[in-house]
């Protein structure tokens, strides 16, 4: 899952290294708009729809922070 | 606040859209952005098209045009309308309300009451909800409800957050009672402690509009707007609705004691496709019983997007048929609504170019 989600990122923004232990969202990686394509990727991806109101920042500050939320919504 | 009314319907929709139609990639050298990117914003946003009247054209004119089609066309008669009620946040001057701008140009009846409103996204539902308790009074037969909105005039074209998504439009919904419809259900609710999260800085009195004003600034995202233009704080806007339209939409079905899926169509305001998936998929309806292709076509003209929505997806068919459906609008203010009604039978529901 983890490598699913670094391919996402990459493909959303490959000009930003996503394996770097950083946060996403202050260092300018994801904005807004990203976490948009990002979520409409995943719920492709995935077979979920991740619930509106877990669209907040904090669930995209990383890696492990955005597989977090991809186990929330049952993902093995 | 919740409200029920009776005996009351809509007998007809007409929708005004400016000719003048401008493309999402038209605009997308004026963003901050690379093509790439702007492509894929549009497919996940729903943006498209969008309808923007030419300089220089009025809320008032749209919707005059609008009036004169339905008296013109034996579809309203001046006579009847007992009260006209404009809502828009982009009227013709600040004194006097637009409402009585279009009482003078159709030389309406002394007794015609005209009330201006200012909303927006959930304009349609307040609207509605004044008509309804208008109809109340004996002396109210027939309500005009105008909502009319030209605000791209108001939206900086560097501005990524809002301008791919505006749109201007005016709609004339007619109001009036009738024993053999079934109760409306209504709830309204307000947050005046969100009403920095869509605004328009200057031009009123509490800021008037200058040089200063109109300085152009550049926000962390790259965005180029002044004081003068609309500003949105999208993410501010979207967890809002997130939060509080679902619940909202659980709690006047169970009041209508109307299960979701009895409901044939959720016909919303339309800010952009991707607000509009994560509410019916939050909602739990089928994302074909929520459309969510307005906004993709014509833009998003605040309160209109709901009559807009009714004329384009249900059309002539709502001549013939009546539906249960529940209308949903939310945005500035913050003001959140809903409606579940039963609507169809109407004289007209259309969409006609100014």
């Amino acid at each position: 899952m983890k490598d699913k989600v670094l391919e996402i990122l990459t493909e959303i923004q490959p000009d930003f290294d996503f394996k770097q232990n950083i946060n996403f969202i202050e260092e300018g990686m994801l904005d807004s708009f990203d976490i948009v394509n990002l979520v409409t990727k995943l719920d492709e991806e995935f077979g979920i729809s991740i619930d509106g109101m877990d669209i907040i920042p904090e669930n995209f500050y990383s890696v492990d922070s955005i597989v977090n939320l991809l186990k929330k919504n049952d993902v093995e | 606040m919740d409200f029920q009314f009776k005996n009351k319907k809509i007998s007809g929709i007409l929708t005004i859209l400016p000719k003048r139609e401008v493309l999402f990639e038209d605009n997308i050298s004026n963003y901050s952005f690379s093509h790439a990117k702007s492509m894929k914003l549009k497919l996940a946003m729903g943006y498209n098209k969008q309808r923007i009247a030419e300089d220089g054209v009025c809320s008032s004119d749209l919707a005059k045009f609008g009036l004169e089609y339905l008296i013109n066309n034996n579809l309203l008669e001046k006579e009847e309308i007992d009260a006209l009620i404009f809502v828009s946040q982009s009227p013709d001057q600040f004194l006097p309300p637009t409402s009585n701008i279009l009482h003078g140009h159709l030389d309406l009846k002394q007794d015609t009451l005209c009330i201006d409103i200012n909303q927006g996204c959930a304009g349609y539902i307040i609207g509605l909800q004044q008509a309804f308790m208008l109809l109340d009074q004996d002396a109210v037969k027939k309500v005009v409800l105008v909502v009319a909105d030209v605000l791209s005039s108001k939206v900086s074209k560097r501005d990524r957050n809002s301008y791919p998504l505006i749109g201007d439009a005016a709609s004339i919904t007619i109001i009036e009672n009738d024993e053999n419809f079934s109760d409306i259900f209504c709830s309204i609710k307000m947050d005046g402690n969100g009403a920095d999260v869509l605004q328009i800085p200057a031009g009123g009195f509490k800021m008037p509009s200058n040089e200063e004003t109109a300085e152009m600034v550049e926000d962390d995202n790259g965005n180029y707007r002044s004081l003068n233009n609309l500003v949105m704080q999208g993410d501010k806007v979207f967890n809002f609705v997130q939060t509080e339209v679902p619940p909202m939409i659980k709690k006047i079905l169970e009041r209508s004691n109307t299960d979701k899926d009895e409901i044939d169509y959720y016909l919303f305001h339309q800010p952009n496709r991707f607000m509009l998936q994560k509410l019916a998929d939050k909602i739990g309806v089928d994302r074909g019983k929520l459309p969510s292709n307005i906004v993709e076509n014509f833009g998003n003209s605040s309160g209109v997007t709901i009559p807009t929505n009714i004329s384009y997806n249900l059309g002539n068919n709502l001549e013939k048929n009546i539906y249960n459906v529940c209308l949903s609008g939310f945005g500035v203010g913050l003001t959140w609504g809903a409606i579940v009604m039963k609507l169809g039978r109407v004289k007209f529901n259309k969409i006609i170019e100014f």
